[in-house]
């Protein structure tokens, strides 16, 4: 199977191969070109930093238009998932666009502190890259921008205010958490994705 | 219900897991690689390696210990030790750490807080600091804990969060090996004045110090070593234990 890996200033791409590499991938490509993505039987999209600079890496690679128009299974992850939406209000850009949605900033409370960060419950899960995943399973967050929910959203979870802990539509997943990171459940996430 | 976390610490010397008293007289716990695999199935929510190294050609094999690090296990984990360039930092990020931890070379350039967190992110810079009690004041020191320095801990803390550190890594060097539990004062006022996680650590010897610096100390994570290395405490008995006083943790 060919796996790609979108290649944009994007932290925590080692994980991510490491993680498929134990999943069985011998040789997951990290690319920029527009053809090797394409012709992938599936892409994985990382993210780790800021929304903007990200944009602007993908927007002078090129990416843009090649990300939204894949008919491959498609999985953005932490900030791949707020990229693959419309706009973020992290300084106020616009991002890929395929789901339709915008992506809001967490206001702290007393006791609640943002980042989002450390082992969190998701529930209500409603996709096969869910599949053998116990509901209220943990997983690995770290953020500070969430999409809220939506008609997209596959898996719910609670942090200040109930929000997507993932999202699909037609060949595009993504998750905001890291599964890479995230022990047994999220190599069992990423497997599921690999199998789709 | 986002989870405290409970994160064993490996100090690593010349790519070995050492463990000392208050930061001397270290001896070998093992390989990092080993001790992390199992820490990371006995349900650690993530690691922290400090490189305790002498020497800057030493600390190089840091970036391959971690690759076999990112490479073994697959929960989060954090490298500090000798860090204070942002080469530094892209490397051992690249190389599949999480997150990096500052702690002297943020005391003697504070900017290098935010040129990494405007460089990486500040969800992967903790700022470590170790602070140790000097007639009444809290005060910040450096080296290992062994240069103290005028810095306030409470204020030094505030500085770190508004130069852009995604997290706080409290060690009270009063504490730290001494089994008498953590600094429950020092721990609270740290957390409840910052918007940022604090990971408390020093002085964690039994389940019930971990009760007390969640529920009364609010930390958001606590730190060990030696009492996980030589299971004095199982990480796995410890969260069973948590639950059943309902403090929120990941089984």
């Amino acid at each position: 199977m060919k796996v790609a890996i979108v290649k944009y200033n994007a932290g925590n791409i080692q994980s991510v191969k490491f993680a498929l590499s134990r999943l069985g991938v011998e040789q997951p490509i990290l690319t920029d070109d527009p053809e090797e993505i394409r012709s992938a039987d599936k892409v994985i999209f990382p993210g780790q930093g800021e929304a903007s600079t990200a944009m602007k890496s993908l927007n002078e690679a090129g990416l843009v238009a090649v990300l939204k128009n894949l008919n491959q299974p498609f999985l953005g992850v932490c900030l791949g998932m707020q990229l693959m939406c419309e706009y973020t209000e992290e300084n106020n850009t616009k991002c890929i666009g395929i789901i339709p949605e915008t992506v809001k900033k967490f206001n702290p409370s007393s006791d609640m502190k943002v980042p989002h960060m450390g082992w969190n419950n998701i529930y209500d899960l409603k996709s096969p890259i869910f599949s053998g995943v116990a509901d209220e399973e943990y997983i690995y967050f770290v953020h500070s921008y969430y999409v809220p929910k939506c008609d997209h959203t596959i898996a719910e979870c609670d942090y200040l205010l109930p929000f997507s802990a993932a999202i699909q539509k037609d060949n595009y997943f993504a998750v905001q958490a890291h599964p890479e990171k995230s022990a047994d459940t999220g190599m069992k996430i990423l497997e599921n994705f690999l199998k789709l | 219900m986002l989870t405290k976390r409970i994160i064993p610490c490996l100090d690593v010397k010349d790519g070995r897991t050492v463990k000392g008293v208050n930061f001397v007289d270290l001896r070998d716990a093992g390989d990092p690689v080993e001790l992390a695999d199992r820490y990371a199935k006995e349900g650690a929510d993530e690691l922290v390696f400090l490189d305790i190294s002498a020497t800057l050609e030493k600390r190089k094999t840091l970036v391959d210990l971690v690759k076999s690090v990112a490479e073994a296990v697959h929960i989060p984990f954090t490298v500090g030790g000798g860090i204070s360039s942002v080469s530094d930092v892209k490397a051992l990020l690249d190389a599949g750490a999480d997150k990096v931890s500052v702690n002297s070379s943020a005391v003697k350039n504070p900017g290098l807080i935010n040129e990494l967190s405007n460089e990486f992110g500040s969800q992967c810079i903790v700022v470590a600091i170790d602070s140790r009690n000097v007639d009444g004041v809290d005060l910040v020191h450096t080296h290992g804990g062994t240069k103290p320095t005028e810095l306030k801990t409470l204020e030094w803390a505030k500085e770190v969060e508004e130069r852009g550190a995604g997290e706080i890594l409290l060690t009270s060097m009063d504490h730290d090996g001494t089994k008498a539990g953590f600094a429950m004062e020092l721990t609270k006022q740290l957390s409840e004045t910052l918007s940022i996680p604090v990971i408390a650590s020093g002085g964690g010897g039994t389940e019930q110090h971990f009760k007390d610096i969640f529920v009364g100390g609010k930390a958001d994570a606590a730190l060990a070593a030696s009492i996980f290395h030589y299971k004095e405490v199982e990480i796995a008995h410890l969260k069973n234990e948590l639950k059943k006083v309902n403090i929120p943790v990941r089984l």
